[in-house]
């Protein structure tokens, strides 16, 4: 299992376990992570799920494919690190992953 | 409006559609909601706000493979669509795209009368609803009091475009709607602001080509940020903060066009008096029909316990519908039991036979 942090606009954090091949998107939504609404449930075509990676992170998680990108248009306050957690598959090198949720889905 | 208040009969225009049955979204679940009403000698007309049939399949994933619709392994939403299209066309069901029905009231004689903000009127004796995740409508973007300026001097379509002669337009997004309105009012507008959180754009290469020629020219600005903040007053605007890189700007402004795709919201649906189940629309199990009788509600608009929003149970759903709804469609008649692959009443209607 690999643990994922969530942390909310107001610094209220959450660390759940989840098995890898998920999505980090799936990890929040088993776990009732408030703020990821993955309207579309994973299919890349809403940007529901947006969330910042922690800067110590992005490395590991990588950058955003072209149509991740063209997604993350459709979001709100997207910033450098910005992702959409379905596109970010869980695995081991991801174990202590921080990610922040923002204050507004959209 | 209440479908529980009889309406006195509306008077007959030339333009009103009398038929059995209006399906309220064209997506699987609606298209083969056409199938099984046909099966059972009812004719329909489906609404969709959407300008092509398929809904949230075509919309959001049409080259997604789909893998659990029963004896197809593999199916993208278009192809589905495409499929469902085929398999109803014996019924010849007619299309209304581009609209949405806005307000559904029972008549004195049962019968439902609904209008669509189209100018389309129709007299259905069942109704079902179809409507998947809800309409389709602009996305809103999330800035303080933007609703007190939408309709005013935030517009998320263009119906005129001398409306914006003059004007200082600022226009959002990267994608073809935006640059399309770009090209379109870059000489309109009395000045026009593009922006857009990247250097990279969606819209079809050609008119991103066009459109940076015309900032190359000075007739358009390109600015790489975000807006956050709107100035006005009484639903006028006069600016809105622009975040760059390089920090803040307020760039004057008195129309502003924000294009950040599509969400789906139940819409006018919620105000038709049926009973929701957080924001869904409650149905029993045996027939699909919501509080009100000769309302159906199938696919992933219902709820009821063990829902699950899949396909192939708005397809069962359907089925059962379409046995209620002959009921009050034909209340004097008895309805058999039949197998299309048996029935040569079944293969006459299919046009196999």
């Amino acid at each position: 299992m690999t643990k994922i942090t969530f942390i909310q606009p107001d610094g209220e954090s959450q660390t759940v376990e989840a098995e890898n091949g998920l999505t980090v998107m799936e990890a929040a939504k088993l776990n009732d992570v408030p703020g990821i609404e993955a309207e579309c449930g994973g299919a890349c075509a809403c940007a529901t799920c947006h969330v910042y990676v922690d800067e110590s992170w992005r490395e590991k998680t990588g950058k955003p494919s072209e149509m991740e990108e063209d997604m993350l248009d459709f979001a709100f306050d997207v910033r450098e690190e910005s992702r959409l957690s379905c596109q970010i598959k869980i695995s081991d090198a991801l174990d202590g992953l921080v990610v922040r949720v923002p204050a507004k889905q959209f | 409006m209440n479908v529980t208040t009889a309406a006195p009969d509306a008077p007959k225009s030339s333009e009103m559609i009398e038929t059995d049955a209006i399906v309220i979204g064209a997506g699987p679940c609606g298209l083969f909601a056409v199938f099984e009403l046909g099966l059972l000698d009812m004719k329909a007309h489906v609404v969709d706000i959407l300008d092509r049939p398929g809904g949230q399949c075509t919309e959001l994933y049409p080259e997604k493979p789909i893998y659990d619709v029963p004896a197809l392994p593999t199916v993208t939403g278009q192809e589905l669509t495409d499929r469902l299209m085929e398999q109803i066309k014996p019924f010849g069901p007619q299309f209304h795209f581009n609209e949405r029905i806005d307000t559904l009231s029972r008549q004195a004689d049962g019968r439902f009368r609904l209008t669509t903000d189209g100018g389309s009127e129709f007299l259905a004796k069942v109704v079902v609803i179809a409507a998947g995740g809800g309409s389709f409508t602009p996305k809103r973007p999330p800035l303080a009091g933007i609703e007190t300026y939408e309709g005013k001097s935030v517009f998320y379509s263009v119906r005129k475009i001398e409306s914006m002669r003059g004007k200082d337009v600022v226009i959002v997004g990267g994608g073809d709607s935006a640059l399309d309105w770009t090209l379109n009012l870059a000489h309109v507008a009395k000045s026009l602001t593009l922006v857009h959180r990247r250097d990279e754009f969606r819209a079809a290469p050609h008119s991103v080509e066009k459109m940076r020629a015309l900032v190359e020219e000075a007739s358009v600005r390109l600015m790489i940020g975000q807006v956050t903040e709107l100035e006005g007053a009484n639903g006028e605007l006069s600016a809105v903060l622009i975040k760059t890189a390089n920090g803040s700007e307020r760039v004057p402004c008195n129309a502003m066009l924000p294009f950040f795709g599509l969400t789906m919201k139940l819409g006018p649906v919620a105000d038709w008096g049926l009973n929701l189940h957080e924001n869904l629309i409650k149905v029993d199990t045996e027939r699909f029909e919501t509080s009100e009788k000769g309302i159906f509600a199938i696919g992933d608009i219902n709820w009821y316990p063990g829902k699950l929003k899949l396909i192939l149970s708005g397809f069962h759903e359907a089925a059962l519908m379409a046995q209620a709804a002959h009921r009050i469609v034909y209340p004097d008649k008895k309805l058999m039991f039949q197998y299309t692959t048996s029935s040569s009443s079944l293969q006459k209607k299919l046009g196999v036979k």
